[in-house]
Order: structure tokens, then C-alpha cells, then sequence
């Protein structure tokens, strides 16, 4: 099951794997995306930290790690169509698969329905 | 408690809202930064077709009267009195001290009318500029951006689009050049210019008159396009946006606009470039390339070479019609075509970029008629 963040990333665990990406809601808010700076396999990163960034044709947009661990793999297929973000931000459009250290953190993000309450909020 | 800034709106303001588009505040004005489609689809739409632009928040201003052309060639840096009635001619003004008050239009009408066009953001403050500089003149300066809808039709196809809605013969209306006529049956004033590199005209409509007109080109074929797409365009072409790569503290010479400044007149600022000119230039700005991955260079980020600060971005974008990461900026003199900076896309991360030639991309527009 798909959790969230305030901050408009999206989580799926699979055992001690997360994967990660931004929202839909987020894609359609940055709008044509152009660019993404995907980090390095290997990277020992804690919750909250700058993932990478999220370039579109107005801005860069940072992406902040929902969990601590280390990164396992990096969406590659996003270095020659990082507009696969706006058409799959939630399927196809992940960005990062993180090893988790502390898998009880996915505790205390957001469910659906109170993601969707905070973009509505919005 | 805070305090809600009421946005200014164009007479197109419902049209776009109908339509679907995402709106933001531009220098004041609620305008559509997107359509549906989105900003990439809309650039390609305006390279390969037809787009349609409300830029009704550009700012008009009339000077008439006995030296109104003799004044404008006293306000604005580029020659009027070598212009025929019925020619535009992209110019600057300038302070004194040779910093850019804006960049405008001026479309010489007959030999007592001038019509200056202005950016939105700056209207209030060239108004009072123009009046003050004009003290000395037998001439009467009028803020008449109210009066004026515009819409600017824009890409390879345009002229086609329109051949039969106008009572003037569009071909004979060469780039830069206008005419006034009735288009849809609406008087206007019909003008080949453009700010995204491609053919196409602007039209200048009494405001009652814009719905209408920006039906009829919707339901003609050509699809809306908005500020960010209009950005990217112009950005492209390596048209000057005030605020990013002209402002007070740029003169026109460093930002490589010689060809718009006449240094053999004398206007508001002319010692100043004259000796800027005989002294060389310490800045100029430059067309660079990105050439390694790590993100995209944005408005304001620092250039520098070795570590050291030289210089700064105006605009930076990845550029869909060139096919590469590229930027404006400013940096010192005496840099070659090919030569290395980095540029600093966010704190501690920089991407090496290149000294390349400009515009990044030349579009359908037709080369200027002499």
C-alpha cells in the first residue's frame, strides 16, 4: 500500500524496500518536466533529506526522502524521458529504491486519504 | 491580518479561465502561465504551427504633436528619423547614466504620432518618464494601455491562418513593419512582430473588441498559448526580458543590443554609451551551453571560474528547439566562443558550461526589410 508525505512524495514498501517518486498531484503542479538529477546508487541518506531534484521549464524542485537508508537503485530510465514523471508519476515515474534502516518510520506517513486532504487544503 | 493584492486583468481574463488555463500574477496582471496542455506542447504548437498569445497587459503609450518624432529620437536609443511611416523599430531607453529604463516598440505613424509599446510591469514608471523627458517638447504623452486589447498571433503558419479576415494584403506588410486595417471586421492596427522568433503579427484591438477576435482565431485553428511557453520562445531567440537580461543597471551595449542604439545622435544617455563604447566594455552577455549533467541553470545563479565569481545568469531553460541545456548570462569581456565556466545551479553544485553563439535557435521569422 502507497503512502505519502506532506511534501508531495510517494512511498511503496516491498519487504525492506521503498520505492519512491513524487506525486501526481505534485507533476501536474511542476508541469513539463525536464530534468532530473537522480542521486548515486549507494548513498546513505536519512529522512528529510534532499533526494535529488525535479527540474520542469519554470523550476527545480527538490525532493526530500521520506525514510532513511541507502539507495539501491536510481530510475535511469528517467535520464532520456524524465516526462515519464507527468504521464506515471506513481507507476513508471519513480525516481529512487531505498534499503530502509528504520522500517518502522513508514508508520508515521500519510495514508491517501490524508494526503488528499492536505492538497485540497492547499 | 494580510492584505490581498488585487491582480489587474486583461479583457481575455474569462477566456482563459473557460479554457482551462493555470493563472498567476505577472508583474501585477492575473495572466495564464499554461494552458491544458502545458508549456512544452505549447512552444511546440507556436515552432511547427500556430499559437495565439494575450499580451493585452503590454503598455501603450501615444506621443503626438509637432516633435513627436523628434522627441522620440531624443527619448530612445535607435534611429526614428531613418524609419518610414509604417515601420516599427525595437529600441531602448535609457537613463543618463546609460541603465536601461525599458525596452519598447515605436511604431511611427505619421509625422505628428508615434505609438510606443511597453512592457506591463514597467507602464506606470516609462509613463512618468516619458513626461518628464518630454517637458522641453511641444508634445502630448498618453497612457492609453486602457484603451488597447493585444493579441499576438504567432508560428509558420500565421499568415495563412488570417489571409482572409483582414481587408489589408498581409504579404506586402514586411517584418517590423504595420499597417492599419480591419481584421474580422474589427479595426486595428496590424503589425509583423513577435517575441518568439517565429512569423507571425500582433494586433492591437479597442478592448471591447478582443473576445470576439480571440474566438475567431481559436476557432480558425490556432490554439492558446501562455507566458511560459512564450518564455521559452523568446528565450530561444535570445529576445531581452527586463528583469533578466536588461534593468537599470545594464546599459544596451553590454547586453549586445548595439544594433539598436544609434551613437551618432544624441538621445537621453548618449555621452554615457558613447564613452562606454570608446572605453570597451568590461561585461557583455553570452550565449552558454551546458555540458555536463547535473541540472539546469535558473535566473540569478552565480558564474564562476576557478572558484571566483564572474558574472551571473539572466535566463537559463533546456531548450526543446535546440536540443541542449543552454543560458544567458553575463560575464567579462574577452571571453572566446568555446571557452569553459561553471555555473552554480544550487549551493556547492556547479555544471561546466561553454561560451556558444546566439540565439540558440533561429524560428520562421522573416529577415528584417530595410
Amino acid at each position: 500500500m502507497k503512502k505519502y508525505t506532506s511534501s508531495h512524495e510517494w512511498v511503496e514498501v516491498d519487504g525492506k524496500i521503498a520505492t519512491i517518486g513524487i506525486t501526481d498531484h505534485a507533476q501536474e503542479k511542476l508541469g513539463d518536466i525536464v530534468y532530473v538529477d537522480l542521486p548515486a546508487v549507494d548513498t546513505d541518506i536519512s529522512k528529510g533529506d534532499t533526494l535529488c531534484s525535479v527540474e520542469s521549464v519554470k523550476a527545480a524542485s527538490d525532493v526530500f526522502s521520506p525514510v532513511s537508508g541507502t539507495i539501491t537503485e536510481s530510475n535511469s530510465e528517467l535520464d532520456g524521458t524524465p516526462e515519464t514523471i507527468n504521464s506515471s508519476a506513481e507507476a513508471d515515474g519513480w525516481i529512487v529504491r531505498i534499503s530502509l534502516s528504520d522500517p518502522s518510520e513508514i508508520d508515521s506517513l500519510l495514508s491517501r486519504e490524508e494526503y488528499e486532504k492536505i492538497c485540497e487544503e492547499e | 491580518m494580510s492584505e490581498s493584492v488585487v491582480l489587474k486583468k486583461t479583457p481575455l481574463h474569462s477566456e482563459h479561465v473557460r479554457l482551462g488555463a493555470k493563472m498567476v500574477d505577472f508583474g501585477g496582471w492575473d495572466m495564464p502561465i499554461q494552458y491544458k496542455e502545458g508549456i512544452l506542447s505549447e512552444h511546440k504548437i507556436v515552432r511547427e504551427d500556430i499559437g495565439i498569445f494575450d499580451v493585452s497587459h503590454m503598455g501603450e503609450i501615444n506621443v503626438k504633436g509637432e516633435q513627436a518624432l523628434e522627441f522620440c529620437e531624443y527619448l530612445v536609443t535607435n534611429s526614428i528619423k531613418t524609419m518610414k511611416f509604417g515601420e516599427i523599430c525595437y529600441t531602448l531607453m535609457c537613463m543618463e547614466d546609460g541603465g536601461i529604463v525599458d525596452d519598447l516598440l515605436v511604431y511611427k505613424i505619421d509625422n505628428k504620432y508615434a505609438l510606443l509599446v511597453v512592457n506591463a510591469s514597467n507602464v506606470e514608471k516609462d509613463y512618468e518618464w516619458i513626461k518628464k523627458q518630454s517637458e522641453n517638447f511641444d508634445v502630448k504623452v498618453e497612457n492609453v494601455s486602457d484603451y488597447y486589447a493585444q493579441i499576438a498571433l504567432q508560428g509558420p503558419n500565421s499568415e495563412k491562418l488570417i489571409e482572409n479576415l483582414c481587408s489589408v494584403v498581409l504579404e506586402d506588410i514586411g517584418f517590423y513593419h504595420f499597417e492599419m486595417g480591419r481584421i474580422n471586421g474589427i479595426q486595428a492596427i496590424i503589425s509583423r512582430t513577435g517575441y518568439t522568433g517565429e512569423d507571425g503579427f500582433e494586433f492591437y484591438v479597442e478592448k471591447d473588441a478582443a473576445i470576439p477576435l480571440w474566438r475567431k482565431l481559436l476557432e480558425l485553428g490556432a490554439k492558446p498559448a501562455g507566458l511560459g511557453s512564450r518564455d521559452l520562445l523568446r528565450f530561444e531567440a535570445c529576445y531581452m526580458l527586463y528583469g533578466n537580461e536588461i534593468n537599470s543597471d545594464i546599459t544596451p551595449l553590454e547586453a549586445g543590443l548595439k544594433w539598436a542604439v544609434d551613437l551618432e545622435k544624441n538621445f537621453v544617455g548618449s555621452k554615457t554609451l558613447v564613452a562606454q563604447k570608446n572605453e570597451g566594455l568590461s561585461r557583455k552577455l553570452r550565449g552558454l551551453e551546458v555540458i555536463e549533467k547535473g541540472g539546469i541553470p535558473r535566473h540569478g545563479n552565480r558564474i564562476l571560474t576557478g572558484g571566483e565569481e564572474i558574472g551571473f545568469v539572466t535566463t537559463g531553460n533546456k531548450s526543446p528547439s535546440a536540443g541542449k541545456v543552454v543560458a544567458l548570462g553575463y560575464i567579462p569581456s574577452g571571453y572566446k566562443l568555446g571557452d569553459e565556466v561553471d555555473i552554480e545551479i544550487r549551493e556547492n553544485k556547479t555544471v561546466k558550461a561553454k561560451v556558444i553563439k546566439t540565439p540558440f535557435y533561429r524560428g520562421s521569422v522573416k529577415s528584417k526589410k530595410k
